[in-house]
């Protein structure tokens, strides 16, 4: 194990930002999340593992132009950082390891 | 773009940007806005205010919210810490003055937190007895001559008279004895202790807590005593039960253990209390007396039922002494109830009236502490308004960047207070440091209530109100500039605030002045009574109190072993001290009274030799003799009952006493026994055999004091063995009677001291900046030719006026004040005009040493320097 772990909705958080990528705001994650997961997450939900996750260094995030849209406010996006990257790779390692570990017949069962 | 435009409900955005983090609310609201549009496209206006609802509830969560803390945000928090950070900065800037505004406040705080302590502990005398509404003492007024006396010594039949004839008035009437010293004893340890006989509901009465047996075990033979007093008897031990000796007399067992009375009760000595009963044993000779009216014997203390009214009360037993002597005896007296509450502070009466008492000593000092706060109050306001120029410029920008009148006002409150906390604090130490000095001159045993929530609460409202008395007068006026003006720089001092300022020191010299001469007039009062003619020769003159027979039986033996060993000069007994009068009799008739004329003398009961032992001087006629056998139906009066009496020839007069004659052998001069301040009271002295209360010594001058008292001991431990040999000096007990004058004295001068001290403080910090102001002024002058000393007098004249007029508004309030309370003493000294001129002289000199020292400062300042920089 090493020393970085997060819960499965910060995972799935972070993947969600790495899949829109420079396309990741509140809204446009919450549908994406959405659309491919058929998962439904609420605003607050989600804004406060973002934030979460900004704090740990995982994510960075920058404003983008104001619209005239969502009544002329700011977008903030969301990106992956390095370190983020890092993690995110770390874990997706420690779970092929074990699923590689797992014998053939329990995943054919 | 969209076809209709819904907004979601105002009240959830103004919740939702109330309580969402600065840093977020601008892109989360903005991502609420996009679903919210969105939602409106797709499910209706209504479906989407209420999606809007919920998500907005459920982005209230701890990471959305903003912190508490922190000036992200325009609370007035940040505002707070900003004045204070600007007040702390602006004590730092200038520390002489802040240590002048500090340090004056801090000891006016503490003087009148001192003399806040003391008047609470004068207003709670006596609580600590839980009857204290419900228990009152007997008092008695006789009126005779047109005049009333008043006294608590009652005829020993009128408390049963009470006890029957009132029973729904009284819960207990209980006789008691003045408290006196008896010797209590177990085995070697022998100590003089205070105490009281007294009847069996006393300990309720006074509701003792018992640590050891029961309020009910005052019986005969059996004694209660104090914790301590059982402490220095016993040690550990167990004292209850054992058997104590009582004036080599008594066995008496100890029934009970009583905590000692605190030092503000009027029972604080009693160390002891014997049952009534065995007082009446002990002393066989009180037997007829038991059922006379006509003779005062005792102090009587009652307990009325809850629901009785003590005026009533005192109006039904009035007549009660009066309605039971018959005949000639029957005198004009009434008696009435003295409460508990009143004993302490109340204790004096003239003419039947109660007339107040030390209270007066609560209002006087109440009224020093207030006025010694008030004048720190002043100076505090004085500097800050003078410092108040510096910080025109800061009040300007406030203004400019957007500060409210209301918000500057806050900001010199919170400043003042900040100021007026840290003097506390200083105050706090003060006090601490000072109360063991406080409690010994005061002869009080003050704590520092330190766990009384009502004395911080009390405190808070006092730093409260001090705080924004003082801060007030910068606060009102400094935020009423006018922005450019401000900024300008262009503020000259108002008339206005000239003024203002120049009453304040008046007031604050005035009040010094008063003290000042208060403090004379207080010494002077005190020297003048002490240089009054005492009339008999203290020197070498030492007593004992006598509680055994044993001295007396060997009186004769005693003297000639005393005298021929050189010893002593003379020796004699005496039934009262030598500063006390203490038996007074009305039963005298002689040859030209006055039938409606009740005369009443103090008696002394005497043995030959007293008048040689203490030095009187004979007007008159002769002095006792023992060889001479009819001088036991003698007497010696004093100056003034001649006049009382009217004798024209008083020598060899016949007075009839106790239905026997008397002659009188002599006269002599008035000297003085009770009170200093009072005239001396009309005193027979008759030759008594029995007597043997106070045994008086005149030692002699060619032997050493010490060798001389070591030589009666010897011979006394002789006689009566057992018996601590305990002496007093005649001049000490004298001196004694000045205590409470002399209290006042160093209390008043002390405070004195004190305001003076605080008003120089203000007017040193007011005068260094006033001529701080004028540095560039006195530059020009000097470079045009004026010398120090016209500088010195163009700086110091303001003041010197003032001073003068405080000095003259002075004199009416000190006419009045000290007027009054000379009045409470017959013997009294005058207030001689020197005294003003002398208090308003120092005053002058003190301001002008004050001032003159900045001043004479500047005025020596090199022009050059001080007109250099700009």
């Amino acid at each position: 194990m090493g020393k970085h772990h997060f819960g499965e909705f910060e995972e799935i958080v972070m993947l969600t930002v790495a899949v829109l990528y420079d396309e990741a705001y509140g809204i446009a994650i919450i549908e994406e999340m959405e659309s491919r997961l058929g998962r439904k997450v609420s605003i607050g939900a989600l804004q406060t593992v973002l934030r979460r996750l900004e704090k740990k260094g995982y994510l960075s995030s920058r404003f983008g132009e104001a619209t005239k849209v969502r009544e002329g406010k700011r977008k903030r996006f969301f990106s992956v950082t390095s370190y983020g990257k890092k993690v995110l790779a770390e874990a997706k390692d420690q779970r092929l390891f074990l699923w590689k570990a797992m014998p053939e017949f329990v995943i054919n069962n | 773009m969209n076809s209709y435009h819904g907004r979601p409900s105002k009240w959830i955005l103004d919740f939702f940007r109330w309580y969402c983090h600065r840093d977020y609310q601008e892109d989360i609201e903005g991502d609420l806005m996009e679903r919210f549009e969105r939602n409106v496209e797709k499910k209706g206006i209504r479906a989407a205010k209420w999606r809007f609802i919920k998500d907005v509830l459920l982005l209230f969560r701890p990471g959305i919210i903003r912190s508490m803390e922190g000036n992200h945000q325009l609370t007035n928090y940040g505002m707070l810490k900003n004045y204070l950070k600007i007040g702390w900065r602006n004590l730092i800037k200038d520390k002489g003055y802040s240590s002048i505004n500090v340090g004056g406040l801090a000891i006016g705080m503490a003087v009148a937190m001192l003399i806040g302590l003391w008047v609470h502990d004068e207003l709670t005398f006596n609580r600590y007895h839980e009857n204290y509404d419900l228990v009152a003492k007997v008092m008695q007024h006789t009126t005779a001559n047109n005049e009333v006396f008043s006294g608590t010594h009652q005829p020993f039949p009128l408390s049963d008279g009470l006890r029957n004839s009132f029973e729904e008035d009284f819960k207990y009437v209980v006789s008691s004895t003045e408290i006196q010293e008896h010797i209590i004893a177990n085995g070697e340890r022998r100590f003089n202790e205070s105490g009281a006989y007294m009847e069996v509901d006393a300990p309720e009465m006074l509701s003792l807590k018992m640590i050891k047996g029961l309020r009910s075990g005052l019986e005969l033979n059996s004694i209660l005593i104090s914790e301590s007093l059982a402490e220095r008897l016993f040690s550990n031990e167990d004292p209850l039960n054992k058997i104590i000796n009582m004036d080599n007399r008594v066995e008496l067992k100890i029934t009970g253990v009583y905590q000692d009375i605190p030092k503000n009760s009027t029972f604080h000595e009693m160390a002891f209390i014997a049952s009534w009963d065995q007082y009446l044993s002990t002393n066989t000779w009180l037997e007829p007396y038991l059922y006379k009216w006509e003779y005062d014997m005792s102090p009587i203390y009652v307990q009325l039922q809850p629901h009785a009214d003590i005026h009533k009360v005192s109006d039904r037993i009035k007549d009660i002494i009066n309605n039971s002597l018959i005949g000639e005896d029957r005198n004009e007296q009434s008696i009435a109830l003295h409460p508990m509450g009143k004993w302490h502070l109340y204790q004096e009466f003239e003419n039947g009236v109660n007339i107040g008492g030390s209270v007066r000593f609560v209002r006087l000092f109440g009224t020093i502490g207030i006025f010694v706060l008030l004048l720190a109050c002043i100076n505090f306001m004085n500097l800050s308004t003078a410092r108040a120029k510096g910080r025109t410029r800061e009040v300007g920008i406030r203004k400019a960047i957007g500060s409210l009148r209301a918000q500057l006002m806050y900001q010199f409150f919170s400043e003042s207070i900040l100021v007026v906390i840290l003097s506390f604090l200083f105050s706090i130490g003060l006090i601490s440091l000072s109360l063991p000095w406080f409690n010994e001159v005061a002869d009080k045993a003050i704590t520092f209530p330190w766990n009384n929530p009502f004395f911080w609460i009390l405190c808070a409202g006092f730093i409260l109100s001090t705080g924004i008395l003082a801060g007030s007068y910068p606060a009102l006026y400094l935020s009423s500039f006018q922005v450019i003006k401000a900024l300008k720089g262009a503020f000259t001092t108002g008339r206005l605030a000239i003024i203002s300022r120049q009453t304040l020191v008046v007031l604050q010299f005035t009040v010094s002045v008063v003290l000042i001469i208060g403090t004379i007039i207080v010494y002077r009062q005190i020297q003048h009574t002490k240089d009054r003619p005492v009339g008999y020769d203290r020197d070498r003159l030492v007593s004992v109190t006598m509680k055994t027979n044993d001295i007396h039986d060997h009186f004769e033996a005693i003297r000639n072993q005393l005298l021929a060993s050189g010893t002593i000069v003379e020796m004699s007994e005496s039934s009262c001290p030598l500063n006390t009068y203490c038996v007074g009799l009305s039963d005298f008739d002689w040859q030209g009274k006055d039938p409606a004329f009740s005369a009443a003398f103090s008696i002394f009961w005497i043995s030959p030799e007293y008048g040689r032992t203490i030095g009187w001087q004979l007007l008159d006629g002769r002095d006792f003799s023992r060889d001479i056998a009819s001088d036991q139906r003698g007497m010696v009066i004093n100056a003034s009952a001649v006049k009382y009496m009217g004798l024209e020839n008083p020598v060899g007069q016949i007075i009839r006493h106790d239905e026997k004659d008397w002659k009188v052998l002599g006269v002599v001069n008035d000297f003085i026994v009770g009170s200093p301040y009072e005239p001396v009271k009309p005193a027979i002295y008759m030759f008594a055999p029995w007597v043997s209360y106070i045994v008086s010594f005149r030692l002699s001058p060619t032997v050493s004091t010490q060798d001389a008292l070591e030589n009666i001991e010897t011979i006394f431990k002789e006689y009566a063995p057992g018996i601590p040999f305990e002496y007093q000096f005649a001049d000490q007990q004298y001196a004694q009677k000045f205590n409470d004058e002399i209290r006042i004295g160093k209390l008043s001068s002390t405070f004195a001291i004190l305001a003076i001290f605080i008003s120089c403080l203000g007017l040193f910090g007011l005068a260094s900046f006033t001529t701080e102001k004028r540095t560039k002024e006195i530059g020009i002058r000097k470079v045009l030719g004026a010398s120090v000393f016209i500088l010195w007098r163009l700086l110091s004249l303001e003041f010197f006026i003032l001073v003068i007029i405080s000095c003259v508004l002075a004199v009416p309030f000190v006419l009045y004040f000290l007027e009054n309370w000379l009045a409470n003493y017959e013997y009294r000294t005058d207030i001689p005009w020197w005294i003003f001129a002398i208090s308003s002289l120092g005053g002058l000199l003190i301001t002008l040493l004050t001032v003159s020292y900045q001043s004479v400062k500047v005025a020596l300042l090199n022009p050059v320097n001080s007109l250099r920089n700009e």
